[in-house]
């Protein structure tokens, strides 16, 4: 215990530096690099006052130095400052839309969890056959069918065509809203609530999403998990525990799985960036009101601090699973050491 | 007698050379290799074809379709059928002639956005693991916090500062790639440094540059490769999202992206040839590169065969 204990303030320790070079990454895109947000903000067309001007009140006139200074000095107080266009702190909406991201990336990775290692198992068992084959084109194929397009074919087929489950937002127009004023994480608060119904409605409108966007990564871990199993299943350990005539399927998923396991944690954290990526082209795709939503609507509106604001919480979010994978990863395998 | 000694170096233009005996010996490697790498073989050569049949559409898209992509005379919203057999879109454009001219933007951006992000990806990685010390750390604290952000979040920030235009995509898909070459460059060439035979060049008074380009470059290029052809895959379907989501091109340029983005808007009414196409499109061209890729890494790196 006090191992992990140690392990988890150095890595929180560590984390820091990193947060600091992810924030001044932000900075130096949209910042730094040709292209001013303001023009591009205004679209062009705006007269040199107004650019000034707005300017002026993004405190964008000053020298770059001072700007990093005062943008860290803002963070640093957990201020995400002012929306542009609309009446509100930056860190309203993001709030607002959090929940929804979160609920879909999470389902997402248990979906891509739940096809990828059952099948990167069976792949390792029967290595080399036709079960094997099959598997690793699968596996190859989720990764060139772009997460968007999947979609879209499932809108069609399950939504459009044979209309079984509904192909955009997160609940149906018959559910009351006042159900969902708790945590904004639906599935939670319905089933605070009670409301089963309205439960029931929440997941029917978070298969297609999750299903989509759990297929395309569940690739990387059929993958992972079939190579991990491979090294695993040919082990010295895993002999021994056949020697000791213990039956097949507790060798391999008792034995040899939960050490093939081990690496696939590690994959799950770097999988997650990948996941708030796919994430945003999905909540495009379904029409579904989470943060990428937030970003590109925006965007359009060329509302620049609110679009900062938000890559800033994506930054704050990958940190944040990174450090949480790293721990898990100290947890279960004790051969770890930073 | 001491001509005949020498051994014959294989690949080396001797004075029995000829077209006929190259083209033997290139078909000779080729079984062998087919032979020796069965299924590895198969999946290299299929994705060629994609990438070629595909290639060839672009240069010569008058061949393909009777229609431009711009086109804008013909029935809207007609089903695909015997004039266009993939129908029209809401414009009354021509779904296939869109497919056709469409697929120069997309390969063209994703090519050179690969090129620029190795082009400097590479002589990064070279200098950072070939130098080490306070370089190296600060490069690579650089890159691997580039690495570990969500690369198409970077690409939507990129886009949405630069603004609409083929070169600002380039720019912002180019972008996220850098520290894939960047790390896996480094890596190498930390390993290939320790190598005796950069060792002996060293010992025989080689220069530094001379010793990068011609000792280390040459032997870190195989894996970059195969991560090239993986690369442009990965980037064919980032500027398909970028123009998916609206940021990437003005109007006007046909372009894939584009094409299933305004698909979605007619779905709910059952339209399903705007979307099913152009998104087959994308998903060939990056299956074509990917297998191209995955062929050439098992067939250079014999030890993955394992997995």
């Amino acid at each position: 215990m006090k191992r992990i204990l140690t392990y988890l303030v150095a890595r929180i320790l560590l984390t820091i530096p990193m947060l600091f070079i992810l924030l001044s990454l932000v900075f130096v895109v949209l910042r730094v690099m040709p292209g001013d947000p303001v023009s591009a903000m205004l679209g062009g067309h705006a007269p040199e006052s107004v650019i000034v001007a707005k300017k002026k009140a993004l405190g964008l006139d000053k020298p770059i130095f001072q700007q990093y200074i005062d943008y860290m000095l803002q963070l640093a107080r957990l201020d995400l400052g002012q929306s542009m266009n609309y009446n509100e702190r930056v860190a309203t909406p993001i709030l607002q839309k959090l929940p929804a991201t979160v609920e879909l990336t999470l389902t997402s990775m248990a979906v891509a969890m739940l096809v990828g290692i059952p099948l990167g198992v069976r792949a390792a068992r029967r290595r080399r056959s036709g079960n094997d084959s099959a598997i690793r084109f699968f596996a190859n194929i989720t990764y060139c069918i772009p997460v968007y397009w999947m979609g879209l074919m499932f809108q069609m087929l399950f939504g459009v065509f044979l209309n079984l489950f509904p192909i955009a937002g997160r609940i149906g127009a018959r559910v009351v809203s006042s159900d969902f004023d708790r945590t904004g994480f639906y599935l939670i608060d319905t089933l605070l609530k009670g409301n089963f119904a309205a439960f029931g409605d929440v997941v029917y409108h978070l298969v297609l999403p999750a299903v989509t966007l759990g297929l395309t990564l569940s690739g990387v871990f059929i993958r992972i998990t079939r190579a991990n199993m491979l090294d695993s299943l040919k082990s010295d350990f895993v002999l021994a525990t056949r020697a000791r005539g213990i039956i097949e399927n507790r060798v391999v998923y008792g034995h040899a799985l939960k050490n093939a396991l081990i690496p696939v944690v590690t994959i799950l954290g770097l999988e997650f960036a990948a996941l708030l990526a796919g994430a945003i082209l999905t909540e495009t795709t379904f029409s579904w009101p989470g943060m990428g939503r937030l970003l590109l609507e925006r965007i359009y509106n060329r509302d620049y601090p609110v679009i900062q604001g938000v890559i800033i919480f994506y930054a704050l979010f990958v940190s944040l699973v990174s450090l949480i994978v790293d721990v898990i990863y100290a947890v279960i395998d004790p051969r770890v050491k930073l | 007698m001491a001509e005949k000694e020498k051994p014959e170096v294989e690949g080396r233009r001797g004075a029995d050379w000829s077209p006929a005996r190259a083209l033997a010996r290139a078909f000779g490697a080729f079984s062998k290799a087919a032979k020796r790498y069965r299924m590895e073989w198969w999946i290299l050569v299929i994705g060629l074809l994609i990438i070629a049949v595909i290639a060839f559409m672009t240069l010569f898209p008058g061949m393909f379709s009777p229609f431009t992509a711009n086109d804008q005379g013909n029935p809207q919203l007609q089903k695909p059928g015997a004039t266009h057999i993939m129908g029209t879109d809401n414009l009354g454009r021509d779904v296939w002639a869109r497919v056709v001219f469409g697929s120069k933007t997309i390969l063209g951006v994703a090519i050179v956005a690969s090129l620029l992000s190795a082009g400097i990806g590479i002589p990064l990685g070279l200098i950072s693991g070939f130098v080490g010390n306070w370089v190296d750390k600060g490069l690579s604290l650089v890159m691997d916090s580039i690495y570990s952000f969500p690369g198409l979040i970077l690409a939507i920030a990129f886009a949405a500062m630069l603004g609409p235009g083929i070169v600002n995509i380039t720019l912002a898909v180019a972008v996220i790639y850098i520290p894939k070459y960047f790390r896996l460059v480094r890596g190498q060439t930390l390993q290939i440094k320790e190598e005796p035979y950069v060792e002996a060049a060293k010992a025989i008074g080689a220069r530094r540059s001379t010793m990068l380009a011609r000792y280390i470059f040459p032997n870190v290029i195989a894996t970059v490769v195969v991560i090239f052809s993986l690369n442009i895959a990965d980037a064919i379907m980032t500027e398909a999202a970028l123009s998916f989501i609206g940021l990437g091109l003005p109007a006007g340029i046909p372009d894939w992206g584009m094409d299933l983005s305004m698909g979605k808007k007619f779905l709910p009414s059952g339209v399903w040839w705007m979307i099913t196409f152009p998104g087959l499109a994308i998903a060939l061209l990056a299956l074509g590169f990917t297998m191209l890729g995955e062929g050439l890494a098992e067939i250079l790196n014999p030890r993955l065969q394992e997995y």
